[in-house]
C-alpha cells in the first residue's frame, strides 16, 4: 500500500492529550481519518467521544499534541470541516427561523461586514430541500420537533460545502424518519467524495452504517474497517465488560422479569 | 405645547433608550442580563478617574475610561469563574461589586474636586440635562447630554448592524461561530465595551441603577412579540422610545421623577406583551391550549360516533 500523502489526509490527530481539570478525558490519541469514508465514533459514556470532536474543531483546549487538517494545522483549515453539534448545545427558543439558522452555515464564506447574498440563500433553501425540510423555512426553530431540529442542523452543515464532516450524535433522540433521511444524505455526501465522522451510540446499527469505526475509551481501542475491528472482542476491551451487564438487562427485561417483581410489590 | 427643555428630556431618554435596547438584546438573548447590571455599577472608578485625570468631564475620556471598566469587570468575572472556581454569577457579584465600592470611595473622597455627585450618578437628573450646554466660541451646540447620548446611539447601531451576523452566531451558537473562524471571545468583550459606552452615556439622564431597566425590559418585551432576531432589535428601540415618552408624560402628572417613571412604563409595556403577546401571551397560549381540547373532543366525539 502505498503511503497517502499528508494533504489528503482530511484529518490526523497527533498524541492529543485532554483534561478536565486535571482529569484525563482523552489519553494520547493517535489517528489518521482516512478520506472518503463513513466513520462511526462509538465508546461507552464518558468515553471522550465528543470531546475528541470538539478538539479537533478548536473548541477545547488541549493537554498536549495538535491535529492536522488536510496537513495544515493553522485555524484556517478548519474551514474546510463542518461541525454538526449535539442539538442540546443550542437555545432553541432562539428568535430565528429554520432557514437563517442553514444560512449561518455560510456566514464562514461571506467577507467581515458582508451580509449573505441570494447565491447564500439559494444554497440554504437547497440544503434544507435535502433534508426535507424545504416546507418549514419560515417556522420558527422551537415549533420545530426534535427530528426536525437535527435535520435543520444538518442542512446548515450541508449549507458550509466543505469536504469534511464532524457530526456529534446526530441520531439521539430523533424519529425513524429522520434517522432514515440522514443515513441517506450520509451515504450521498459519502459519494461525492466527503469524508463524514459521526458519534454514534447504537450499537446495533454500527455494520449497516459505517465503513470505519473507531471503538474509544479513553485510549484509541480499536480502529479499522468495520468488518475486521467491530469485534465482539475488542468490543469487549471498549466496554470493559459492561456490555454483558447491559445484554443482560435486556435479556432480563424482555423475559418480563422486572415487570413481574414490580407487581408483586 | 411642550417647552424646549421637555423635548430635549423625550430626546435624551430616547436616544439612551435606543442606545440601550439594541445592545440590550444581545445580552437578554445569551442571558447575560445581569452582566449589564454589573457593568453599569463597575464603570463608576472608571469614569472617576477619567474625571481625576482630565480635570474635566470630557466626553471623550469618560467614554473610554468606561469602556475599559466595562471590560475588566467582564474580563475579572471571566478569570474568578475560571480560576477562583465561583460560579458566574458569584464572581460577577464580587467583581462589580467591588468596582462599584471603589468608585463610591473615589467619588466620596474628591468630591470638592470633580463635580460629580453620588445620587446624580445613581439616580441621573435627567431634568438637569439641558440646562448643561455646550458653549463654544459664544455659541449655544445644545445639551451636553444630547451630544454624549447621541454619539454613543450611532456607535451603537453602526456596532449592531456593521457586527450583526457575528453577535447573532456567536449568541446562538458559539461553536459554530468558533468553527467558521468568527472569535466569540472578541466579540464578547466588543459587547461588553459597547455596553458600558451606552451605561455611561445615560448614567447623568437616567442612573446607574435605571439603565439596567432600560437595557433588560425592552429587549425582553421584544422576545415577547417577535420570533425574528431583526424585528425582536426594532421592537425593543420602539417600546424604549415609548417608554422614554411615556415615562416622562407620567412624570409630568404626577410630578415625580422623570427616570423612574420611564422605568415603571417600560415595565408597565412588559406586563402588557406578557399578556397579550401573539404566540407567547398568556392569553394566546390559553386559547391555542383551549383549541387543543376542541380539537381532541370533536375527535372523541366523531370517534364514539363512528364506533356506535
Amino acid at each position: 500500500m502505498m503511503a497517502t500523502p499528508a494533504e489528503e489526509i482530511p484529518i490526523e490527530v497527533h498524541d492529543l492529550t485532554v483534561a478536565y481539570q486535571h482529569r484525563p478525558v482523552l489519553w494520547d490519541i493517535d489517528l489518521c481519518f482516512p478520506q472518503g469514508q463513513l466513520i462511526g465514533i462509538v465508546g461507552p459514556n464518558g468515553a471522550g467521544k465528543s470531546t475528541l470532536i470538539k478538539a479537533i474543531m478548536g473548541l477545547v483546549p488541549l493537554a498536549s499534541g495538535h491535529v492536522e487538517i488536510f496537513g495544515q494545522r493553522s485555524r484556517q483549515a478548519l474551514r474546510s470541516v463542518a461541525y454538526v453539534p449535539q442539538r442540546e448545545s443550542v437555545d432553541w427558543d432562539f428568535p430565528t427561523t429554520a432557514l437563517d439558522v442553514v444560512l449561518m452555515g455560510r456566514y464562514g464564506q461571506l467577507p467581515l461586514f458582508g451580509r449573505p447574498r441570494a447565491k447564500d440563500k439559494e444554497i440554504a433553501r437547497q440544503s434544507l430541500d435535502k433534508v426535507g425540510m424545504g416546507d418549514y423555512a419560515d417556522r420558527q426553530i422551537s415549533q420545530l420537533s426534535g427530528g426536525q431540529q437535527q435535520r435543520v442542523f444538518l442542512a446548515r452543515a450541508l449549507a458550509q460545502q466543505t469536504r469534511v464532516y464532524l457530526m456529534d450524535e446526530p441520531f439521539a433522540g430523533v424519529d425513524a424518519a429522520t434517522e432514515k433521511a440522514i443515513v441517506t444524505i450520509l451515504r450521498e455526501l459519502q459519494a461525492e467524495g466527503s469524508t463524514v465522522i459521526v458519534v454514534h451510540h447504537d450499537l446495533h446499527s454500527v455494520p449497516d452504517y459505517f465503513d470505519h469505526v473507531l471503538l474509544l475509551n479513553l485510549r484509541t481501542v480499536a480502529f479499522g474497517p468495520v468488518a475486521t475491528t467491530f469485534t465482539e472482542e475488542n468490543l469487549n476491551a471498549t466496554y470493559g465488560g459492561r456490555l454483558h451487564l447491559l445484554s443482560d438487562v435486556t435479556e432480563r427485561l424482555r423475559q418480563g422479569e422486572w415487570s413481574a417483581r414490580k407487581q408483586a410489590k | 405645547m411642550m417647552s424646549m427643555d421637555s423635548v430635549w428630556i423625550v430626546l435624551i431618554g430616547s436616544l439612551v433608550a435606543t442606545s440601550c435596547a439594541l445592545v440590550g438584546c444581545f445580552l437578554v438573548l445569551r442571558r447575560l442580563s445581569m452582566l449589564g447590571d454589573a457593568i453599569s455599577h463597575a464603570v463608576l472608578p472608571g469614569i472617576v478617574v477619567a474625571f481625576m485625570l482630565t480635570g474635566s468631564r470630557n466626553i471623550g475620556f469618560m467614554l473610554v475610561g468606561a469602556m475599559a471598566m466595562g471590560m475588566l469587570t467582564a474580563f475579572l468575572t471571566d478569570v474568578l469563574s475560571r480560576f477562583g472556581k465561583l460560579q458566574s454569577d458569584a464572581a460577577m457579584g464580587v467583581t462589580f461589586t467591588w468596582l462599584f465600592a471603589i468608585g463610591v470611595i473615589l467619588v466620596s473622597k474628591f468630591t470638592g474636586m470633580v463635580d460629580l455627585d453620588v445620587d446624580c450618578v445613581l439616580y441621573g437628573e435627567i431634568v438637569l440635562a439641558p440646562l448643561d450646554v455646550i458653549e463654544w466660541g459664544g455659541r449655544n451646540f445644545g445639551p451636553r447630554a444630547i451630544w454624549l447620548t447621541g454619539i454613543v446611539c450611532v456607535a451603537n447601531l453602526l456596532f449592531v448592524t456593521l457586527g450583526y451576523k457575528q453577535l447573532k452566531v456567536c449568541a446562538f451558537d458559539a461553536g459554530l461561530a468558533a468553527s467558521i473562524g468568527i472569535s466569540v471571545s472578541l466579540w464578547h468583550y466588543l459587547l461588553m465595551g459597547f455596553v458600558s459606552l451606552t451605561t455611561v452615556a445615560s448614567f447623568e439622564s437616567v442612573g446607574a441603577i435605571l439603565v439596567v431597566a432600560m437595557l433588560i425590559v425592552p429587549p425582553n418585551t421584544a422576545y415577547l412579540l417577535t420570533d425574528r432576531l431583526s424585528y425582536m432589535l426594532l421592537i425593543a428601540v420602539g417600546v424604549g422610545i415609548l417608554s422614554a415618552l411615556g415615562g416622562f408624560l407620567l412624570a409630568t402628572w404626577l410630578d415625580g421623577a422623570i427616570a423612574a417613571a420611564m422605568a415603571v412604563v417600560s415595565g408597565v409595556l412588559y406586563t402588557l406583551a406578557a399578556l397579550l403577546g401573539p404566540r407567547h401571551g398568556v392569553l394566546a397560549r390559553h386559547r391555542a391550549h383551549r383549541n387543543i381540547e376542541l380539537h381532541v373532543e370533536e375527535a372523541d366525539e366523531l370517534g364514539s360516533e363512528l364506533r356506535s
